[in-house]
């Protein structure tokens, strides 16, 4: 589903984010990213989605070699990933409703299934009765279940999460995961970027670990399913 | 506050695909629902909006104004007691008889007001006396000037005129009728000139305000920043992205556009109440024309789509350049 060959990314700044990674994900597996801060876990993601190109190799996603997108077909593209951003990215002006409808919206949906759509996403991660705040008016951790809301909503077939249990405590980071394991169930492709070693490898999913840019860890699955 | 996530199923992985009609009205709810977003944005600041508002409605108004009183002098021209006169000299060997009854039958037309007999040798005394070119006149072996009589026609545009100027000179006994044009023609080139400017005029002002809508749509764009990002990193065209802000400038430039009209109207409103007197006191029909339901309907359409094309402008500018970091 998703597959890196030879990648590097290199900022203006000649600085190396990402060097010679070469990875692939198949369709209905979950994979935890890991790595310092500054290893490229969020550059990694970024390419996905295609926030950035790569200095070099290719990115192949659902068959697709990203390379050959052109501006006008990025739009599509993005709508069947779904992301958690590390730093939320929600509308501060709208209220939860609002933010977790854009997907659906841009998709094209009738208000009627956008509705049945928005409550049962923010009843998944817990804020079903904070549809109408405004995002600054929730906790870091509320907001980063809006943005995981807004990510799951529209049902990708791809999710992407960077830091998603970042601000939450131990319990609810348990249940946000589980929740993505639920959907790396029904055939989505999840991708995780984390920091958090012991909540990661309890899960028993592969980890991918960044360093300084290089994938060190040998691609293995320590998934027993 | 417990998610329910590890009982939830997470739905199907693929997108289901959306009817068609279905995405019409998702997609037909979108512009209503930006319409009212983009307006309740422009609402929320008053003062500023409201300035927007006036400067758009002045440059409209100014030239709209500008041709309103043009129209109304044009239509002044033509009513005007004397638009011309026509000089009709008869031939060498008529009689004096003859041009007096044929000034009779003239007068007697609809489109002749009064014709005036005047005789060759009266004509030549005359001459003689305004000119003191006496000897001149003397030396003279007989009375050069023909019988001439001085029609004025009843009002009419130039059109008529000239062709009652060909009749006349159809008849036998006429050598040459000559219209006596050049006030009027001096008029109306005087309002043709007055046309030109008020066109060139607008079409600066319209540029202009064209110009002041994409800036202001440059701003809305650029305290909108965020959210564009945002919306293009969930998988927003850029026609999704683009509706919102063509909206706002359809709401400054329809809001223009009603003051414009305002403006006009109350121009109008303002000057008809003397210019009325004035014509009262000439004994004249004339009054003063503002412009009316469907003109300044279309004023306010145009403040539209002036909005959009200003909207259009900036968004082309500028959003290309707000890309997700
Ligand atoms: N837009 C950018 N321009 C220049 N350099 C960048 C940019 N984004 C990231 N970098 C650099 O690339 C490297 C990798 O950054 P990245 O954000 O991918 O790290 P990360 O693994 O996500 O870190 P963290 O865990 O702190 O989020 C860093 O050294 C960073 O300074
Ligand atoms: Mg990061």
């Amino acid at each position: 589903m998703i597959s890196f060959e030879r990648v590097s990314k290199r900022y203006d700044n000649s600085h190396d984010a990402l060097r010679e990674v070469s990875f692939s994900i198949d369709q209905e597996e979950l994979v935890f990213l890991t790595g310092h801060s500054g290893a490229g876990k969020s550059t990694l993601l970024r390419l996905i989605m295609l926030m950035e190109r790569p200095s070099r190799g290719r990115v192949v996603v659902a068959g697709a070699d990203l390379g050959k997108f052109r501006r006008g077909s990025i739009p599509r593209h993005r709508q069947s990933i779904g992301v958690v951003f590390q730093n939320h990215k929600l509308l501060m002006d709208r209220p939860v409703f609002d933010n977790v409808a854009l997907p659906l919206q841009i998709a094209g949906f009738e208000y009627r299934d956008i509705n049945r759509r928005v409550n049962a996403a923010l009843d998944k991660v817990g804020l079903l009765d904070r549809v109408q705040a405004m995002p600054l008016s929730l906790s870091g951790g509320e907001q980063q279940r809006v943005g995981i809301a807004r990510a799951v909503v529209g049902r990708p077939s791809i999710l992407l999460a960077d830091e998603p249990t970042g601000n939450l405590d131990p319990e609810l980071s348990a249940e946000i995961m589980q929740l993505f394991v639920d959907f790396s169930r029904v055939g989505v492709t999840v991708l995780i970027a984390s920091h958090d070693l012991a909540l990661i490898s309890r899960l028993r999913h592969r980890i991918l670990t960044l360093k300084e840019g290089r994938l060190v860890s040998p691609a293995i699955s320590i998934d027993g399913a | 506050m417990a998610p329910k996530a590890a009982k939830a199923s997470a739905g199907n992985a693929r997108p289901r695909q959306i009817r068609w009609a279905q995405r019409w009205r998702g997609w037909r709810r979108h512009h209503s629902q930006s319409a009212a977003d983009s307006l309740a944005k422009v609402l929320q600041q008053p003062v500023s909006s409201a300035m927007t508002w006036l400067v758009i409605g002045i440059a409209i108004a100014l030239p709209t104004g500008l041709w309103v009183v043009l129209d109304n002098l044009s239509q002044l021209s033509g009513q005007l007691d004397r638009p011309a006169q026509l000089s009709v000299f008869l031939q060498m060997d008529a009689q004096a008889q003859d041009a007096r009854s044929l000034a009779l039958t003239l007068a007697q037309r609809d489109d002749i007001h009064s014709a005036t007999f005047i005789d060759r040798d009266q004509a030549l005394t005359e001459f003689v006396q305004r000119s003191g070119m006496g000897e001149l006149a003397q030396g003279l072996a007989e009375n050069p000037l023909p019988h001439l009589l001085l029609i004025d026609p009843v009002a009419a545009s130039p059109d008529t005129l000239a062709a009652l100027r060909g009749e006349l000179e159809a008849l036998p006994e006429v050598q040459e009728a000559l219209l006596d044009t050049l006030w009027l023609q001096r008029l109306q080139s005087l309002m043709t000139l007055g046309r030109r400017a008020v066109q060139l005029l607008a079409a600066l002002l319209l540029a202009a305000v064209v110009l002041v809508l994409g800036n202001t749509i440059r701003l809305a764009i650029e305290s909108r920043r965020d959210e564009i990002v945002i919306v293009k990193l969930v998988g927003g065209t850029d026609a999704f992205v683009r509706r919102p802000l063509l909206y706002t400038g359809l709401w400054f430039g329809l809001g223009g556009g009603v003051v414009a009209a305002i403006l006009v109207a109350l121009g109008t409103l303002l000057l008809a109440a003397p210019v009325n007197a004035l014509s009262g006191a000439y004994q004249s029909s004339f009054m003063l024309q503002g412009l009316g339901l469907v003109n300044s309907l279309q004023l306010v359409l145009l403040g539209a789509l002036l909005g959009l094309a200003g909207a259009w402008l900036a968004v082309a500018r500028h959003l290309k350049a707000i890309e997700p970091r």
